[in-house]
């Protein structure tokens, strides 16, 4: 959405502080532009007690290969450096050499936690640039889908965060919770991660048959799950100590890093575009937006847990009142014509023939489309020329905005909270890297 | 002089001994193989809603052995900057200390190795050599994870070192006896107000207990104590330069070690081999004693896991405060509660 | 030989044994195992990169005051168990003396509590 077709947001953040913010960033924010030579220098110049040391990219805690330098002066944490790049795959170069119905095969795989909405987002952008209206029974779908995968991604972090702060059990309940979500969209899509199903003019097929089962049933067995993680972490007496007052951040540094989704939630500032800038059906549907008080890494995981419960939610009035209709739009210039038409009409195949070799073009111009992902603002910004494929992509990935919150949030930490404090940005690094 | 030393050989002393060499040379991997397969293999799995090993044997349960015939067949891997004597020693220091502790375990009237009149006060000593091969492995490693491991390591003994010993006075105080042999026949004929005989020293040393076990859980650096390995910020801390079977060597003491603590506790508190209402000097306790104190110490054993598997890692300051702000005062406590009830009644 | 160095002998002979047993399993495994090193396998690990700067460096031990404290307490353990196993016959004397003794070691760690030196500094 752009900024004129929705109302501007009031921002209820202290301005000399947010000037303060901007200058204490700049500063800490000089280590990110250093090279790692360099990095390693300074640190040997200064003090000879501190040591130089290399978390990731090959670290079990680093959540794929995130690699981040730390000062240590014992085990505390007097510098770090996020280092990325290890997991670059040319994604979004590629995306200028794929069709914008080809679009999503590629960016589906960069948070590979929640593929749904980098297809989502794409979709969006693509959709408002051709200007095209979907049917209702697709926005319904697309949200429904997109909430379960919120579900998924927040269990995936549960099960990690649990992890590495060592409650090895937590890790398998999460990702057995997970599981179940997968397996239903392994029968709405065909797959269980990567699923290329949000595509420009609603989705890839419709829901099946009896899928109001599969949903139903994961709402009934979800929230008894979720009350026993509370008793196994939330009101767990070592979890508490070792996650409360850890890896505080205010709203102003927050937002001068351009952090969004649960770490800015956590500390206090309900910012949630599903309910500022909405798109879809958001609107129309109940849901609250969880924020923290303290900014710490105990609200961002607590803030995740209860949001699993608000997409439970939202999937719930999906399935009340799931429109019935078309799953995407008759429009004909995007939507292939129907497998019998080509029997019968020459034409029908012509078209069919371009659409999947060709492509469809789309008018010239620049858009970006906002989606609140499980982990932040995750926007699509496409330049089109108008021909069929698009000349520019770039995804505003958050996990990678996110990151840029690292030094500042490590610094004066212990490396046993270093660990605890990665985990709760939850970094998908696909993302990251793209 | 060589009549002599045939004298040494053939002496019922020499027979014994190799007798009982033998006997905990087999019994130390066998513990391992226990509790791993027992705990770390089946009891966490179905904790966590999967099987565990399946394949190797009925149940997986040859599986460790399976393990370990892989690990002898990897290769030695000594880093460039390693301190070379140092790192070949560090494990088997730690093994050392694990069989030093099997010398006074009683399992029976007559079955003990040993029964040294220090008993516990040497298995207390014996048991922290093994936190100095964890820092000789630490330091000697040249890795840097490592010497962050090793430092905790030696940090996690001064923090659990001390409630460990203070709680076992009070066991101390009621049997007024060190030999761990001496501490089971005074729970075999004790009577508390005068209700019963040979109840075990829980019913009046519960603190005492509980702060065993939770000292007992950081000296074998289980999670929630599990900083100085700490896999997810450490990768494996004092042993991740360790490949093969020097690997397999910290693997075993810690599961040894893991066995012969609960051994501990159960003779302390629950009365080791002997059996309330039993006649602690029958012949044929001989037989049983073992398994009353296999039962026993498979119990302990399940604790310590259930912990382990169940808990998050607390931090190291978090450890300190909880040993010398909560632990070190109570067992304190104990202490004096113990000696004013000795004294009293 | 006396009771006592024979028993003590045990505890050295078990000492060998286990070098002993670690020796003969190390040797074995020599013809089993692969020997094949290269520079990169021998490099220490830090997370795939190589280590920057040296492995051994100085590092301040934050609890070196826990440990001046725990020398302190262990002392004292070594006190305690020797009247442990006589309380019955020292009776109230000695409860009272013991008394004492752990009365004011308590008031030294209620003191470095006081003092905030039990705090991670």
């Amino acid at each position: 959405m752009t900024a004129t077709e929705s109302a501007p947001v009031e921002v209820d953040v202290d301005t000399d502080e947010m000037i303060a913010s901007r200058r204490r960033l700049l500063d800490d924010g000089k280590v990110l532009r250093l090279s790692e030579i360099d990095a390693e220098q300074v640190a040997g110049d200064i003090d000879d007690e501190r040591m130089i040391i290399n978390m990731g990219p090959q670290h079990p805690s680093t959540h794929g290969v995130l690699r981040i330098m730390f000062e240590l002066q014992g085990e505390t944490v007097v510098r770090s450096k996020p280092i990325i790049g290890y997991l670059h795959t040319g994604m979004e170069k590629t995306a200028e050499d794929l069709s914008y119905l080809q679009g999503c095969t590629n960016v589906t795989r960069m948070d590979y936690a929640s593929n749904l909405f980098t297809e989502l987002s794409f979709s969006l952008a693509v959709e408002k640039l051709l200007g095209l209206e979907i049917p209702e029974r697709a926005t319904w779908i697309r949200m429904l889908m997109t909430e379960l995968n919120r579900m998924s991604s927040h269990l995936l972090f549960l099960a990690t965060n649990g992890m590495d702060l060592g409650a090895v059990g937590m890790m398998l309940y999460g990702w057995k919770e997970r599981e179940d979500v997968l397996r239903f969209f392994e029968s709405v899509t065909g797959l269980r991660m990567n699923h290329n199903y949000i595509r420009p003019g609603g989705v890839a097929a419709d829901l099946h048959d009896g899928w109001e089962d599969g949903v139903a049933r994961l709402l009934a067995g979800l929230p008894k799950r979720l009350d026993e993680f509370d008793i196994l972490m939330t009101g767990q007496p070592i979890w508490r100590d070792r996650t409360q007052g850890i890896g505080v951040i205010s709203t102003e540094d927050a937002v001068a890093l351009g952090a969004t989704g649960p770490i800015l939630r956590s500390t206090g500032y309900a910012w949630d575009l599903r309910r500022d800038m909405p798109y879809l059906a958001y609107p129309d549907v109940d849901f609250d937006v969880v924020v923290g008080t303290y900014g710490d890494t105990f609200d961002r995981f607590a803030i995740r847990l209860n949001e699993i419960r608000e997409s439970m939610r939202i999937v719930e009035q999906c399935l009340e009142r799931m429109p019935s209709g078309d799953y995407r739009t008759d429009d004909r210039k995007v939507t292939p014509p129907p497998r019998a038409r080509i029997d019968e009409s020459m034409e029908a195949l012509i078209h069919h023939f371009k659409i999947f070799t060709e492509g469809y073009t789309v008018p010239e111009g620049e858009v970006y489309a906002a989606v609140e992902s499980p982990r932040g603002e995750l926007g699509c910004y496409i330049v089109s020329d108008g021909s069929p494929k698009p000349q520019r992509m770039h995804i505003r990935g958050p996990s990678f905005v996110n990151l840029q919150t690292l030094p500042h949030v490590l610094q004066g930490g212990l490396i046993a909270d270093a660990v605890a404090v990665i985990s709760s940005v939850d970094p998908i690094m696909g993302e990251v890297d793209r | 002089m060589i009549a002599d030393l045939s004298f040494w050989i053939f002496s019922d002393y020499a027979v014994s001994t190799a007798i009982k060499l033998a006997v905990v040379m087999l019994i130390i991997p066998l513990t391992s193989l226990i509790l791993v397969y027992v705990f770390l293999f089946k009891m966490m799995a179905f904790m966590q809603s999967r099987l565990g090993p399946m394949e190797a044997g009925p149940h997986g349960s040859l599986q460790l052995i399976a393990e370990a015939l892989k690990f002898l067949q990897k290769e030695d891997i000594h880093p460039d900057n390693a301190d070379k004597h140092v790192f070949a020693l560090a494990p088997i220091i730690v093994l050392m200390s694990t069989f030093l502790l099997y010398v006074v375990l009683p399992v029976g009237p007559d079955l003990v190795v040993e029964d040294l009149d220090t008993g516990i006060f040497y298995a207390m000593a014996v048991s922290s050599l093994s936190a100095l091969g964890v820092l000789m492995a630490g330091w000697a490693s040249a890795n840097k994870y490592a010497l962050l491991g090793g430092l905790r390591a030696a940090g996690q003994l001064i923090a659990y070192e001390l409630p460990l010993v203070l709680a076992v006075v009070g066991v101390v105080i009621q049997a007024e006896t060190l030999s761990l042999q001496g501490i089971v026949h005074a729970q075999a004929n004790w009577e508390i107000f005068g209700i019963g005989s040979g109840m075990p020293f829980i019913v009046t040393q519960g603190i005492g207990f509980a702060i065993f076990m939770v000292a007992a859980q950081a000296e074998l650096t289980q999670t929630p104590f599990d900083m100085p390995v700490a896999e997810t910020e450490l990768v494996g801390g004092f042993h991740i330069e360790y490949t093969g079977f020097r690997f397999l060597l910290f693997f075993m003491a810690e599961f040894g070690t893991a066995f012969a603590f609960a051994s501990i506790a159960s003779v302390l508190f629950l009365g080791g081999w002997s059996l309330p209402f039993v006649d602690p000097t029958a012949n044929w306790l001989n037989i049983v004693g073992p398994g009353v104190m296999l039962a026993k110490i498979l119990f302990l054993s399940m604790i310590i896991f259930w912990v382990r598997f169940t808990y998050p890692r607390l931090r190291e300051d978090q450890l300190q405060k909880f040993a010398w702000k909560l632990l070190i005062p109570a067992a304190l406590a104990n202490i004096v509660f113990t000696g004013v009830f000795k004294v009293a009644f | 030989m006396s009771e006592l160095v024979r028993s003590y002998l045990v505890v050295a002979l078990f000492g060998v044994a286990a070098v002993g047993m670690v020796a003969v399993m190390l040797g074995l495994a020599r013809f089993l195992r692969p020997t094949r090193p290269t520079r990169q396998k021998l490099i220490a690990y830090e997370s795939g990169v190589d280590p920057s700067g040296s492995e051994w460096v100085q590092s301040q031990v934050r609890y070196y005051v826990f440990a001046v404290l725990f020398v302190v307490f262990d002392v004292e353990a070594v006190f305690i168990f020797p009247w442990a196993i006589q309380l019955e016959d020292y009776g109230l004397f000695g409860l009272v003396e013991m008394g004492i003794f752990i009365a004011i070691l308590a008031l030294g760690l209620g003191y470095a509590w006081r003092k905030g030196v039990l705090r991670w500094a």
